[in-house]
C-alpha cells in the first residue's frame, strides 16, 4: 500500500502551488481524504503484511517498542516463562484500574473509611465487583511475583548479564508486599486494624535488640520506624492517611519506575534467557549439540555489538535470524492470551467470591486470632517466638540472601534450562524433602514441647537469647549448612543455590500453610478450624 | 626553556595541573550531591511528627475514694488496669509488649495476650510467650483538685505505688 502511494503524492505536490485556481475544490477533496490522511499520519508504515512492515510496526510504535522486532521461538514457548511475568504486569494494571475507581468513593478518614467501604460493597454500582477484583488481584500479584521469581531462579535467569535485573526483581517483590500491606489497612475493619498494629510493632521490634544492648536511649531505631510509619504511637487517623498516601501514589509510582527498568533491562540483556541449543537449527540435528560444552560452536565466533550499545555475543552474525519469528503479531498473541486469561481469572474470582470485610476497627478489643494476609502468615508464625528475629532479622537475611544469589553463584553453565538439568532436579527434590522434614519437625517439636520460656531450665534466660534463638534462626542455619554441604558434594555453587532456594521455598509454603490452618485463638495449635473454642 | 610542548606535557610537573582540574570537577559534583542530600533530609524531616496527636496523654481516672482497696478497674480508652492495694494505687498498661495487642486479665490478676500467647504475672512480669519485657507501669499522680491522673506516655518503675 505504501508503494502505490508514490505517484499519487507527486500528483498532489504538483497541485499544491500557491495562487492557482481551484483551492476551494482542493479543500473539498482534502476534506474527503481526511480519514485516510489521518490514518496515514497515525500509522506511518503500511499494513503489517510483509516482515519488514511487521518489524516497522513494532519498532515505531511507542507502546510496542519495548519488544524487539523479532523474537526467539524459545521465548514464546509456554514452558519458558509460564507467562508469569505478563500475568504479574497484567495484575498490576488491573490493580491500578480498579484502584482508581475505588478511590472515587473511598474516604481515608477514621470516621468515614468503614462507611465508605460499606457503600462500595452495597450501594455503589459495580463497587462490590471492583473491590473483589482489586482484592483478588492483590493476592494474585503477590503469588505471581513469587512464582515468577521461582521461575527465573530455576531457569538460572539471574546469571550474567542478568544479575542486576534479578536485584531489581527483588526490589519489585518487596514493593509488591509493601503495596499489599499498606492496602490492607484501608478498609479500617478489625482484621486490618490489628494486622497493621502488629506490623507497626514489628517495625518497632529492633527495640528488643537496642534494649538488650542498652543503647535505646541514644539510638532508638525501632521507635523511629514506628513513629515514621504511624505518625503517632498507635494506629489512628495519622496512620490511615500515611498508608493511603503510600498505597495510592508513592509505592505505585516507585513500582512503575522499577517495572520500566526491569523490562528495559530484559531488552538490553538480549531478551529472555535461553539455552545455547535453542539457537541450533530445529531439524533434529540439535540434540548432539545440546550436551556440548559451554563454548560456542565454531560457526558463531564472528560477533558485533548493536550500535555499540549491546555487550556480549548477541546478536551473533550467523544465527541472529535463526529460530526467530516476527514479534507482530505472534508475540502479541501470546502476551494478549496471557493477559486476557489473567483478567478472566480475576473477574471470575471477583464474581464468585466476596472480599472479606470484618466489623469496624475497635482499638479496645483485639481480633483473636489477628491473622495477617496469607503471604505474611509464615512470618507471623515466626514472630510468635520472638518479634525482632521473626519479623525483621530473618526476612532481612532471606531478602539479602536472594539478592546476593547471582553474585555468589557465578558459574557459567548453560542458562535457560529448568533446574539446570538432571542433577539440579535431583538436588531440588532432595532439598524439598529435607527442608520439609526440618520445618515440619521443628513445628511439631514447638507444638509438643513449647519453646525456651516453657522449660524450667531456660525460663529465666536473658531476653537477648530469646530474641535471637528463634525457630526461624534454626531453619536458616540448618538450610545454610545444607547448601554448603551440597556445594561441597556436587562441587557446584549453582547446585548449592538450588538447594538453598528450594529449602526456603518449601519452608515458606509449610509455615504459611501451618499458620493459616493450624493456628487459632491465642495462637494455639488446632487441627482444624472446627476445633476452635466458641466465645 | 628549549623544551617543546610535547616534552612539557609529558613532564612530571605537568601532571598535577590536569588532576587539579579533575579535582575541581569532582569537588563540584560532590558538592552538588551533598547539597541535594541535605535538601532531601530537610524535606523528609516533614513526615517525622514533632507533636503527636496523643500529646495530651494525661487523663483523669476519677476521685481516689471511688476505688475500693483490693479492686482492679479497667479503663478501655487509656488501655490500663488501675489496682488499689494496701501499698496504694498502681496502673498497669494492657498493651502487650510483644506486638501491641490488648492483654486480658483473669480472676487471679494475671495477664495473657490473645495474639501470640504471651503471659504476665500480677505485677506485669513476663511469665511466658514471646514478650520481650514486662507490661508497662503507667505513671499516676493526684491533680490539685484531687483527681487521680494517669499519663499513658509516661512509664514508671515497677513497684511504684501512689499513696493517697
Amino acid at each position: 500500500m505504501a508503494m502505490t502511494d508514490v505517484p499519487e503524492t507527486s500528483k498532489q505536490d504538483k497541485r499544491r502551488s500557491i495562487g492557482e485556481p481551484g483551492a476551494l475544490r482542493r479543500l473539498g477533496s482534502n476534506l474527503l481524504d481526511t480519514p485516510s490522511a489521518f490514518r496515514k499520519s497515525l500509522v506511518r508504515h503500511g499494513q503489517p503484511t510483509s516482515d519488514r512492515a511487521k518489524s516497522q510496526t513494532v519498532f515505531t510504535n511507542f507502546f510496542l517498542h519495548i519488544l524487539s522486532t523479532r523474537t526467539h521461538l524459545h521465548s514464546i514457548k509456554a514452558a519458558t516463562t509460564l507467562g508469569l511475568g505478563v500475568a504479574t504486569m497484567m495484575l498490576f494494571i488491573i490493580l491500578c484500574f480498579t484502584g482508581v475507581l475505588l478511590m472515587v468513593y473511598y474516604k481515608p478518614s477514621v470516621d468515614l473509611a468503614y462507611a465508605s467501604m460499606l457503600d462500595i460493597m452495597h450501594v455503589v454500582p459495580s463497587g462490590r465487583l471492583m473491590r473483589n477484583i482489586h482484592r483478588w488481584s492483590a493476592h494474585g500479584m503477590v503469588a505471581c511475583v513469587m512464582l515468577h521469581m521461582a521461575r527465573a531462579f530455576y531457569t538460572a535467569a539471574y546469571k550474567k548479564p542478568r544479575e542486576f535485573n534479578w536485584v531489581i526483581g527483588m526490589s519489585l517483590f518487596v514493593l509488591t508486599l509493601a503495596l499489599s500491606f499498606t492496602g490492607y489497612l484501608l478498609p479500617w475493619d478489625q482484621l486490618a486494624y490489628w494486622a497493621v498494629t502488629i506490623g507497626a510493632n514489628i517495625a518497632q521490634s529492633p527495640k528488643e535488640l537496642t534494649d538488650a544492648l542498652g543503647v535505646t536511649a541514644v539510638f532508638d531505631i525501632g521507635r523511629f520506624q514506628k513513629e515514621l510509619l504511624l505518625g503517632a504511637h498507635y494506629v489512628g487517623q495519622e496512620a490511615l492517611i500515611r498508608f493511603y498516601v503510600l498505597h495510592v501514589i508513592i509505592l505505585p509510582v516507585a513500582i512503575s519506575i522499577l517495572i520500566a527498568l526491569h523490562f528495559w533491562r530484559i531488552r538490553k540483556d538480549g531478551g529472555l534467557v535461553r539455552p545455547s541449543y535453542a539457537d541450533e537449527p530445529m531439524d533434529g540435528s540439535a540434540s548432539q549439540h545440546a550436551t556440548a560444552s559451554n563454548e560456542p560452536g565454531p560457526a558463531v565466533i564472528k560477533t558485533y555489538g548493536l550500535m555499540g550499545l549491546m555487550k556480549g555475543k548477541t546478536p551473533a552474525v550467523d544465527r541472529e535470524m535463526r529460530n526467530t519469528i516476527t514479534t507482530w503479531p505472534n508475540v502479541l498473541y501470546v502476551i494478549g492470551a496471557a493477559a486476557m486469561l489473567t483478567t478472566l481469572a480475576m473477574i471470575v474470582l471477583g464474581v464468585l467470591y466476596d472480599a472479606p470485610l470484618a466489623e469496624m476497627a475497635n482499638p479496645a478489643v483485639p481480633e483473636n486470632p489477628a491473622k495477617a494476609p496469607w503471604y505474611f502468615l509464615g512470618l507471623q508464625e515466626l514472630v510468635s517466638y520472638s518479634a525482632f528475629m521473626g519479623g525483621v532479622g530473618i526476612p532481612a537475611i532471606v531478602v539479602l540472601g536472594l539478592a546476593l544469589m547471582p553474585y555468589l553463584d557465578r558459574e557459567k553453565e548453560d542458562a535457560g534450562i529448568w533446574f539446570s538439568g538432571r542433577q539440579g532436579r535431583r538436588v531440588s527434590f532432595m532439598s524439598a524433602i529435607f527442608g520439609a522434614a526440618v520445618v515440619i519437625g521443628m513445628l511439631a517439636f514447638t507444638v509438643r514441647f513449647g519453646w525456651l520460656r516453657n522449660w524450667e531450665a531456660t525460663a529465666r534466660i536473658p531476653q537477648i537469647v530469646i530474641t535471637f534463638f528463634n525457630p526461624g534462626t534454626v531453619f536458616v542455619a540448618i538450610f545454610a549448612v545444607w547448601s554448603v554441604v551440597v556445594v561441597k558434594l556436587t562441587r557446584s555453587t549453582r547446585m548449592g543455590a538450588i538447594a538453598l532456594f528450594t529449602c526456603f521455598l518449601v519452608g515458606f509454603a509449610i509455615l504459611t500453610y501451618f499458620a493459616t490452618v493450624h493456628r487459632g485463638p491465642n495462637w494455639d495449635f488446632f487441627w482444624s478450624h472446627n476445633d476452635w473454642p466458641v466465645h | 626553556m628549549t623544551q617543546t610542548k610535547s616534552q612539557l606535557e609529558s613532564s612530571e610537573r605537568f601532571k598535577p595541573k590536569a588532576s587539579r582540574r579533575d579535582f575541581l570537577g569532582i569537588a563540584a559534583a560532590w558538592s552538588a550531591i551533598a547539597a541535594f542530600v541535605m535538601a532531601m533530609l530537610g524535606a523528609f524531616r516533614l513526615p517525622m511528627p514533632s507533636v503527636f496527636p496523643e500529646s495530651n496523654s494525661q487523663s483523669k481516672l476519677g476521685k481516689p475514694n471511688r476505688f475500693l482497696e483490693g479492686s482492679a478497674t479497667y479503663f478501655p480508652k487509656q488501655n490500663l488496669w488501675l489496682s488499689r492495694s494496701q501499698e496504694g494505687f498502681h496502673a498497669i498498661s494492657s498493651v502487650c509488649t510483644h506486638l501491641g495487642c490488648i492483654v486480658e486479665r483473669d480472676g487471679e490478676g494475671e495477664f495473657s495476650c490473645p495474639c501470640h500467647g504471651s503471659k504476665f504475672d500480677r505485677a506485669g512480669n513476663v511469665a511466658g510467650g514471646p514478650a520481650p519485657k514486662g507490661l508497662v507501669w503507667v505513671d499516676l499522680s493526684i491533680s490539685p483538685e484531687g483527681w487521680l491522673v494517669a499519663d499513658t506516655l509516661k512509664e514508671t518503675k515497677q513497684g511504684t505505688y501512689l499513696k493517697v
